[in-house]
């Protein structure tokens, strides 16, 4: 399986992306440049986190009329499998690929720490590795993460169990406080209707090692590498 | 011509840091202060464009570009012939 972690002025986390499905789980990766026009082939392409175009306008607003951008939504629009990791997930919104928006975090603050996760839906090709409901400590790093879409949205979401992860406590329990940055319905993974495209704030880049402190991320990529021999 | 642009949070969605910049008002004892909102603006220069173009190809760039409509509004005016 391949995988293309695509690379904006401004992504940081994209040699630890790389070196997650290179090196730790021994898949063939490499790097695609915004301006380019070719997805080389990747079976699976990779929007990391980072500030691309310094977050200016609106994080992911700007890097989503990238060049590359434009192969990147025809892929995921036929059917494609397309992750984005914080400052991606925050693309994958402002292109429409997924529903709603990002605020400001509710305390203002920028958060940068391990949280919990609650797997609500492991019926995608991004979590079948795991168990519905699940517990993930996996650490985010990111100023607006705070997911609002209006209610109608909210209702569609909800009603297609389209909210893969939810902030919790250790126990898997949802509330105000694990919500760490004021998301609606503490969503903090979120899927397409077609199961194809997935957003996430988390970094599972960041703990698939054990070095790391916590190897839970590995769910995401397993999944994915196994719905991928699977499906082909 | 000048354009000036407003964008700001929609009346439905929460702006933390207007809810900040108001506390601080407050904390100035400027108890008077209701309610702030906190916005962006643009000014965009331009030329060539027929005042009739301008009610379309204004509200187009603010929802496609300067606002993401699912969380933002937008105003604009002429500021400048």
């Amino acid at each position: 399986m391949k995988f293309g972690v695509v690379v904006f002025p401004g992504s940081n986390c994209d040699f630890d992306t790389l070196h997650a499905v290179r090196d730790v789980f021994e898949q063939d990766a490499e790097f695609l440049w915004h301006k380019d026009h070719d997805l080389r082939g990747a079976d699976c392409i990779i929007l990391p986190g980072g500030f691309s175009y310094g977050d200016y306008l609106r994080s992911g607003a700007i890097a989503r009329f990238s060049p590359l951008m434009q192969e990147v939504r025809e892929f995921a629009l036929s059917g494609g499998m397309v992750l984005g990791i914080c400052n991606g997930f925050q693309v994958l919104l402002e292109l429409g690929l997924l529903p709603g928006a990002m605020l400001r975090n509710k305390n203002l603050k920028f958060l940068c720490r391990h949280v919990h996760l609650r797997l609500d839906n492991a019926d995608t090709p991004f979590t079948r590795a795991g168990k519905e409901g699940q517990v993930l400590r996996i650490p985010i790093a990111h100023f607006d993460g705070n997911y609002f879409i209006d209610e109608a949205g909210q209702d569609e979401i909800e009603s297609r169990g389209q909210a893969v992860l939810r902030y919790c406590d250790e126990e898997g329990r949802l509330s105000d406080e694990a919500n760490v940055n004021g998301s609606l319905g503490n969503i903090a993974g979120l899927i397409n209707t077609n199961g194809n495209v997935l957003g996430m704030m988390p970094h599972p880049e960041r703990a698939s090692e054990r070095i790391l402190g916590s190897e839970d991320g590995r769910v995401i990529f397993r999944s994915i590498i196994e719905h991928f021999k699977e499906t082909g | 011509m000048k354009i000036r642009v407003l964008v700001s949070f929609k009346d439905s969605v929460l702006d933390p840091q207007g809810q900040t910049v108001k506390n601080a008002l407050h904390t100035l004892g400027y108890d008077f202060i209701q309610d702030v909102r906190q916005g962006k603006v643009f000014e965009l220069e331009m030329e060539g464009v027929a005042p009739e173009q301008l009610e379309r190809v204004i509200p187009e760039i603010s929802d496609k570009v300067l606002a993401n409509p699912i969380i933002e509004k937008f105003d604009w005016q002429i500021i400048e012939e």
